[in-house]
């Protein structure tokens, strides 16, 4: 990967006060750091419910902190500030992640994650909107994140807001007909302001995707349908931060998709090489093992 | 020479009588008119635009009309995308493609948040001789179950002129039966405004009160002038919102030793005649409601006159079943 010196900041505000554009160094470092505190966020959320999409939320870390440190436009003390880019998490049942970027993000307070998939939390298993500032749709009928996110680029357009909206979304997902359907419409609509995020992890409920149904040739399908399309390894920081730099490089008025292949479970090596399960099993012992892993493979 | 047979004619035939008064696509111009005064409405449709007289709304507006294409998960997502950053979406397609194909959508994206979405469903109930491909005998069906999810299945165009503003007005998710093309124009002879949740009594009568919705208050009013003629005295109440329903109206009407009869261009499952006996039942008002619509099956192809007749939505046919039931 080249280095960049300077990250060509986009537009205008982001999260955290960050007046000067940050060298590609201090981007990198920035999003790791904030990474790691993601994942002990979701082990420590893992650990209060006893069990979760810990694998899942684990593989999607980089991503989500190169999103919320590096990229997306919001006033963490503001969640509905219109000129907010929408970060749309359709997969419902990730929240666990999400909950630890919006904590990182400064939308929710770190101690609230202990209340977790608890009765009377703002933090339930499957992401609602009622429930959670930040949470822009609740996701989890698979499939209907990116229609939505159609219809607000539209919309913002529409009203000259040039806000972006980011759909985040999973292979699985792309089993279901809506997302085809969406991709079609973005295409034909021109909707430049649009980023779909896959998370290609291989594996859905019933088992890896390639067994249940296959989705090959996913660059080739999404620049099929008129899409502007860049895969990465999506646990490669920098490389994630220059995917995200390359999608501006496309037509004005063509929507952007960023497939990311992750592994599920990263960054603890005990989960990473767990027999794989949509809903990963982890014994009481084991969390603070994974909270040890987490810590040694950082050094 | 055998008689001609009557033929299924075009998809969206236009159900109104011979020499009937009718208004042309009322929806699309309340929908204009409307535009024009607010800039947030905007209007989406599944490659329906045509026939669902959203075409009259995209000539106006051309900047303010998506075209989604065949894709009613889309519409409809997009349409829940439009509202959540201030748009107030008429989104329009066919009540089956509505209903049974996108319900998740409208569920989802729609109703649970409370946006405001406006679904506009063409060919209601039986309104087109193809068969159940397009027939939505049970879109009502379906859709009284959603939380918080308005239903208007409107009579006439000036029921769907008053409407439309009302629908955009109201602040959560609406869905309204439509009746496009040309439209019967029947209700401005009578002293009556569309009002969102209110049943209003067109007509009052000692013997008989008829409860409808939709084209069927049209053959109601047609029916009790019949009926008139065998002396039978019957009160009309049009109740075009479906959900919620006008619980009170119903309630006054029904406390009474009149037979009470339900109408309504929909299945005799789950539509207006269980609202009225469930709303009956649940207040301790019980009493008989003779529930006319159409029957619990798939319908045949055909002419919408003959099909009309066969399943008992036409106004002889209502005419005789009251006598049938009064014995």
């Amino acid at each position: 990967m080249t280095e960049q010196t300077v990250h060509p900041v986009p537009r205008g505000v982001r999260g955290h006060a960050e007046p000067a554009p940050a060298s590609w160094q201090e981007r990198v470092s920035t999003v790791a750091a904030s990474a790691h505190r993601m994942r002990h966020h979701i082990i420590d959320m893992g650990e209060a419910q006893g069990q979760g999409y810990v694998g899942q939320a684990l593989g999607v870390t980089d991503l989500l902190a190169a999103v919320y440190r590096d990229q997306l436009r919001y006033h963490p003390e503001d969640p509905h500030w219109p000129g907010r880019d929408r970060f749309l998490l359709s997969i419902g049942h990730y929240a666990i992640a999400l909950y630890a970027a919006l904590a990182e993000a400064g939308v929710l307070e770190v101690e609230e994650l202990a209340t977790y998939g608890a009765d009377e939390s703002r933090l339930p298993m499957s992401g609602m909107a009622s429930y959670t500032p930040g949470m822009e749709i609740s996701g989890g009928s698979l499939g209907h994140g990116l229609p939505v996110a159609v219809g607000m680029a539209l919309g913002l357009r529409h009203r000259g807001n040039d806000a972006l909206v980011y759909n985040f979304l999973s292979d699985g997902e792309l089993n279901e007909g809506a997302t085809w359907e969406a991709a079609m419409g973005a295409a034909h609509h021109g909707l430049g302001n649009l980023v779909a995020v896959v998370d290609i992890n291989a594996l859905q409920a019933d088992g890896p995707t390639a067994s249940v149904l296959s989705v090959d040739a996913l660059v080739e399908k999404w620049q099929a349908f008129g899409w502007h399309a860049v895969r990465v390894d999506g646990n490669d920081i920098a490389e994630l931060l220059h995917a995200f730099d390359r999608l501006r490089d496309c037509e004005e008025r063509q929507p952007r998709v960023l497939l990311c292949d992750t592994t599920i479970g990263k960054g603890v090596p005990l989960l990473e090489n767990r027999e794989r399960a949509h809903f990963m099993r982890v014994d009481e012992h084991e969390w603070q093992i994974a909270r040890e892993q987490l810590d040694g493979s950082a050094r | 020479m055998t008689k001609k047979r009557l033929t299924t004619s075009a998809m969206i035939a236009s159900f109104a009588e011979e020499g009937q008064r009718t208004t042309a696509a009322p929806f699309g111009h309340a929908l204009s008119g409307l535009a024009a005064q607010r800039d947030e409405i905007v209007g989406l449709t599944a490659d329906l635009g045509k026939y669902t007289d959203m075409h009259i709304f995209a000539e106006s507006f051309p900047a303010r009309y998506y075209q989604m294409g065949m894709a009613e998960q889309l519409l409809f997502g997009a349409a829940a995308g439009m509202a959540e950053v201030g748009l107030v979406p008429f989104a329009s397609t066919y009540s089956v493609f509505a209903t049974r194909r996108a319900y998740d959508s409208l569920c989802l994206d729609i109703a649970e948040p409370g946006l405001n979405v406006n679904i506009v469903g063409g060919l209601p109930g039986l309104t087109t001789g193809y068969g159940p491909s397009h027939q939505a005998t049970e879109d009502l069906a379906i859709l009284r179950g959603v939380p918080g999810l308005t239903i208007v299945d409107p009579c006439d165009s000036v029921d769907i002129e008053q409407a439309v503003p009302a629908l955009a007005d109201s602040a959560g998710p609406t869905y309204l039966r439509l009746l496009r093309g040309k439209v019967p124009t029947v209700l401005d002879e009578y002293d009556y405004r569309f009002e969102l949740g209110k049943a209003a009594e067109l007509r009052s009568g000692g013997d008989v009160v008829l409860v409808s919705s939709g084209l069927m208050t049209m053959r109601a009013l047609d029916a009790a002038q019949k009926l008139a003629e065998h002396r039978v005295d019957t009160a009309v109440v049009h109740c075009p919102t479906i959900k919620p329903l006008d619980t009170e109206t119903i309630l006054r009407v029904a406390d009474s030793g009149r037979m009470l009869a339900t109408l309504e261009n929909h299945s005799v499952v789950g539509g207006l005649a269980e609202s009225v006996a469930s709303t009956l039942v649940t207040n301790n008002a019980t009493r008989g409601v003779v529930p006319i619509g159409l029957p619990d099956e798939f319908l045949a192809a055909g002419a919408l006159p003959t099909l009309h007749d066969r399943y008992g939505l036409s106004t002889d046919r209502i005419v005789k079943r009251v006598l049938e039931e009064l014995g």
